[in-house]
């Protein structure tokens, strides 16, 4: 089982909690928004991860569990990767 | 279900983001069986975008094709709801065609504000279940949870047409409609056509002294006009230009325009529409627009802006809740491509365009 970051850019505020709990994978743009690190979350950022879910204060950061690995994580891919705006693997929609 | 599904074949949605009819049918077929509730069925006449005109002209001339396609696809997900959204000022046809037909009670009219996103899939839903019109992120999905919290189908109305003639083996289930801007002797000139999907793009939008053609409206692209000029209007031609049909709106930029100029007006609409939840695109859309709008005028721009826009560009995409920032951003760089030229023009402070007059229509006219 593998686990992934996400925003809701909904309630997302910019208030930047996250990229301060979590600065192996989450950055902040030049407004303040997280970018995340493409893929799924690094196995050893796991406590680090819930913290930064937790002090979110508009409850904006998720810690999705998936069952499947996701695409483009194969074994040996390092992360952070490229940080940017494209990069955070959205579901797809219609 | 299985019926309607094999009849809509390889049809695509007619709203903008061309997903597989056939694939939303199942999918909310199999959402309503899961969860145990019945679904609901919205068509979607929200056509925000200013310059597509073809689902009200469907809406007023054919209202009974697209009222036919929402009974077929309410009874292939059996939903026990069926609503059929579009402007304020389509209602009364509507109404009329529904009592026609014995069908008050059977279809919901809700009334859409004039926005670009009320036409958007979760903005709609929040419409109908009587919300202002704002997208919403799409964790769980409309499929799964829609309107009233259940499984609900959102098919745009000439969507919802062609099913209803696929359904009876018409051969106009292969067409598409599209809404075409072209000069005229005293300006511009928009109708809307029935073409065949396949059409050469040439023979359905004259390009005679086109300086570029827009492609898919708004959250389109402009493309060099030799190069439309090769084009057919189906997905995989459109697509190795890096374009697509999206709500079907086609215009011929004359060549006394400026390419610059009319993004610029658009753009500056487009910020404007942003729904102002997202932050990427709360703040990156009107920086791009204020940028283009510098980058409009036969001047030299601040040195490093087109770096700016670039950027910027980057940092929007795929940070909205919808893909408003992303469409946007699409239209844009599009722009810079296909008007590089005229953006050197304008550095050495010249335009090639011989009227300022705007051509491309944006509420409230051009800045």
């Amino acid at each position: 089982m593998s686990e992934r970051l996400r925003v809701d850019p909904v309630a997302c505020t910019g208030h930047g909690a996250c990229a301060d709990l979590l600065p192996e994978v989450v950055r902040l743009d030049e407004w303040g928004y997280p970018l995340l690190a493409p893929g799924d979350l690094p196995a050893g950022l796991h406590r680090p991860a819930r913290r930064a879910v937790a002090a979110c204060p508009a409850r904006a950061l998720l810690l999705d569990r998936l069952v499947e690995p996701g695409p483009g994580t194969g074994p040996g891919q390092t992360l952070p990767g490229q940080l940017t705006g494209s990069a955070q693997d959205r579901a797809p929609q219609w | 279900m299985a019926d309607l599904a094999a009849a809509a074949g390889d049809l695509t949605g007619r709203g903008g983001a061309g997903f597989p009819t056939a694939r939303k049918l199942r999918a909310v077929t199999d959402a309503a069986r899961a969860t145990g509730r019945a679904a609901v069925v919205v068509g979607n006449g929200g056509e925000g975008e200013p310059a597509a005109a073809k689902d009200a002209v469907l809406l007023a001339r054919s209202p009974h094709l697209v009222l036919d396609g929402l009974h077929l696809a309410g009874r292939a997900v059996g939903a026990d709801t069926l609503v059929l959204a579009a402007a304020h000022a389509a209602l009364p046809g509507l109404d009329r065609a529904l009592a026609e037909r014995g069908d008050r009670a059977r279809v919901r009219l809700v009334g859409l504000p004039d926005r670009f996103l009320a036409g958007e899939e979760s903005a709609l839903v929040s419409v109908v279940d009587g919300g202002p019109p704002l997208p919403r992120t799409k964790v769980p999905p409309v499929r799964e949870r829609g309107v009233g919290g259940r499984p609900t189908l959102v098919l745009n109305v000439e969507t919802l047409a062609r099913l209803a003639l696929l359904a009876r083996g018409d051969d106009a289930g292969g067409h598409t409609l599209v809404t075409r801007h072209t000069a005229g002797p005293h300006g511009r000139v928009t109708d809307v056509a029935e073409v065949p999907v396949g059409s050469r793009l040439a023979d359905v939008l004259p390009l005679a002294g086109a300086r570029a053609v827009l492609v898919g409206g708004y959250h389109g692209s402009w493309l060099p006009t030799p190069v439309a000029a090769d084009l057919s209007l189906d997905r995989d031609s459109l697509a190795c230009a890096g374009a697509s049909l999206g709500a079907g709106v086609l215009a011929a930029l004359p060549a006394d325009r400026c390419g610059l100029r009319e993004t610029a007006s658009v753009v500056a609409h487009l910020a404007a529409q942003s729904a102002g939840q997202c932050g990427p695109c709360l703040n990156g859309l009107p920086r791009i627009a204020a940028a283009l709008e510098l980058l409009a005028r036969p001047a030299p721009a601040p040195h490093g802006l087109l770096d700016d826009v670039h950027r910027w560009s980057g940092l929007v995409v795929g940070r909205g809740a919808c893909s408003h920032p992303d469409g946007s951003v699409r239209f844009v760089a599009s722009a810079l491509r296909v008007f590089a030229p005229e953006l050197a023009a304008h550095a050495a402070g010249r335009c090639s365009a011989t009227t300022a007059a705007p051509f491309l229509p944006v509420p409230g006219g051009a800045r």
